[in-house]
């Protein structure tokens, strides 16, 4: 088994099946040595959380019998069944997972590249680019305007961009009273809306304007020379520009054949198997998951379910049609904090919401029941991160 | 007499896969759950393990979340994606995993 991408998808991928069959010989195929998570990293940006939380090592992994191969993988061969790596080593396969999560179109949005986000950072992958935001905002004078560029679905982690809006605006209502929040949005509703304007209401009154997609939310354009983003409506000025780019499946996925023209990856919802490519499964963000969203939770709920179905095919049984949560905690404060949750199934080829389940916490819920999920976020990141790193 | 206990022994060992197998291979559903009910003692974390519980206490929780008759978070709105026998098996599934 080879299993490119050592992410929440990719490195549970890669402990469940070793666990399930521990003489599977399993190799994880990963550029970086430390993984630095994306969960959490908006505190990071907005100062409330240290970089060196978000980061972990894969020596548990590697404890566990799992070769780790800190390389790139540079190309697949589905016929061949093997996977080259940049250091120039061929691998070969039985059945391969690719988990490589999410790469930028950076050809989406005019005057918006890879050197235009060390102006406008996107901070869409945890790293060098949430030190870098967060440095900005800190940078900025009071009365300051920040600028958020959320692109249409899909996405990574659909809910951030507010969570994102949200502790930015606890950092300068704290520190910067006078600054403002602007999000220019290219869609019209968006995760857990209601409980994050009803939120932002109380807690952040005239700080945070959303510009929905049919109010001219969209950007068009970006000059990060004169720190503008530029809509079908008008121009904004911003003091900091934080700009989130459309999204497709990490390269890897393009070149190994297996994802389509979306950029994203279509699979078979019992095995995660891919339906453009034979002996390959897709998980994690990458994957067209049906109802599920691009989440940590989600990313590491498949990496199971998939090497369960691995196991038995590798063992010439039929896997098991499958059941899957995904739950997702945002913080609109250190305290305040808010979910969503699904149950999914496959129906008809697709993974669907099992119907009567899952749902958002409740709008009027009190003072208590926020601080409360708030404490629970902080345990699922604990738990997760224990289970995928630790 | 030999040739019963062989069959004796053979049957033992039969069962004895089988509970691994049911040990190892999650039902439907169960893998999801350790994304916030750790497998592992050592996390730090509001949320109870459900490693080794009694499979009658899980399902009864299950039950009670399902109802609204037991306060949640999430598991009032996730324990509505599950049947009773779903319940039934994942419940069984953790009350079988070891420490």
């Amino acid at each position: 088994m080879v299993v490119i991408g050592g992410g929440f998808a990719g490195a549970t991928c890669a402990r469940a099946l070793k666990r399930l069959n521990p003489r599977l010989a399993v190799t994880l195929v990963e550029a970086s040595r430390v993984f630095t998570a994306c969960p959490f990293s908006n505190e990071v940006v907005a100062g409330l959380r240290e970089l060196a939380a978000q980061q972990f090592r894969y020596d548990r992994l590697a404890g566990e019998g799992i070769a780790l191969n800190f390389s790139e993988a540079k190309a697949v061969d589905p016929q061949g069944r093997a996977v080259m790596l940049a250091s120039g080593a061929k691998l070969a396969y039985d059945r391969l997972v690719v988990a490589p999560g999410i790469d930028f179109r950076w050809d989406a949005l005019p005057g918006y590249g890879e050197a235009a986000a060390e102006q406008m950072p996107h901070a869409w992958k945890a790293g060098p680019q949430t030190l870098l935001l967060r440095r900005q905002i800190a940078a900025m004078p009071d009365g300051g305007t920040v600028v958020i560029a959320v692109p249409a679905n899909p996405y990574r982690c659909p809910p951030g961009p507010y969570e994102r809006a949200s502790l930015i605006a606890h950092e300068l209502k704290t520190k910067k009273p006078k600054s403002k929040l602007l999000i220019l949005d290219a869609k019209d509703a968006f995760s857990k809306q209601k409980l994050f304007q009803s939120g932002w209401a109380a807690l952040y009154p005239g700080l945070i304007e959303w510009i929905a997609l049919s109010a001219g939310g969209k950007v068009t354009s970006v000059d990060p020379s004169a720190m503008t983003l530029t809509t079908d409506f008008a121009t904004h000025k911003a003091d900091v520009a934080n700009v989130i780019p459309a999204q497709k499946a990490g390269t890897i996925a393009g070149l190994a054949g297996v994802a389509d023209q979306t950029g994203w990856c279509p699979i078979d919802p019992v095995s995660f198997a891919s339906t453009l490519q034979p002996n390959i499964h897709v998980i994690g963000d990458a994957a067209i998951a049906g109802a599920m969203p691009k989440s940590a939770f989600a990313a590491n709920a498949q990496a199971k379910v998939c090497a369960a179905a691995v196991a038995a095919l590798l063992a010439g049984d039929t896997p098991t049609s499958p059941k899957l949560i995904n739950t997702c905690y945002s913080l609109l404060a250190p305290d305040y904090g808010i979910s969503v949750a699904g149950v999914y199934h496959p129906v008809d080829g697709k993974l669907v919401d099992v119907e009567g389940a899952g749902g958002t916490s409740p709008l009027d819920a009190s003072a208590d029941a926020r601080a409360t999920e708030a404490k629970l976020a902080t345990g699922w990141f604990r738990t997760i991160t224990g289970e995928v790193f630790g | 007499m030999t040739a019963r206990l062989l069959l004796a022994a053979l049957l033992i060992v039969v069962a004895i896969a089988r509970a691994n197998a049911a040990a190892q291979t999650p039902p439907p559903g169960a893998s999801s759950c350790s994304g916030c009910h750790a497998m592992k003692k050592s996390v730090d974390t509001p949320v109870p393990r459900l490693v080794g519980r009694n499979p009658a206490d899980i399902e009864a929780a299950m039950v009670a979340f399902r109802a609204g008759q037991r306060p949640s978070s999430v598991m009032g709105r996730i324990a509505k994606g599950f049947t009773d026998d779903e319940v039934r098996a994942i419940a069984a599934w953790y009350g079988a995993q070891k420490d």
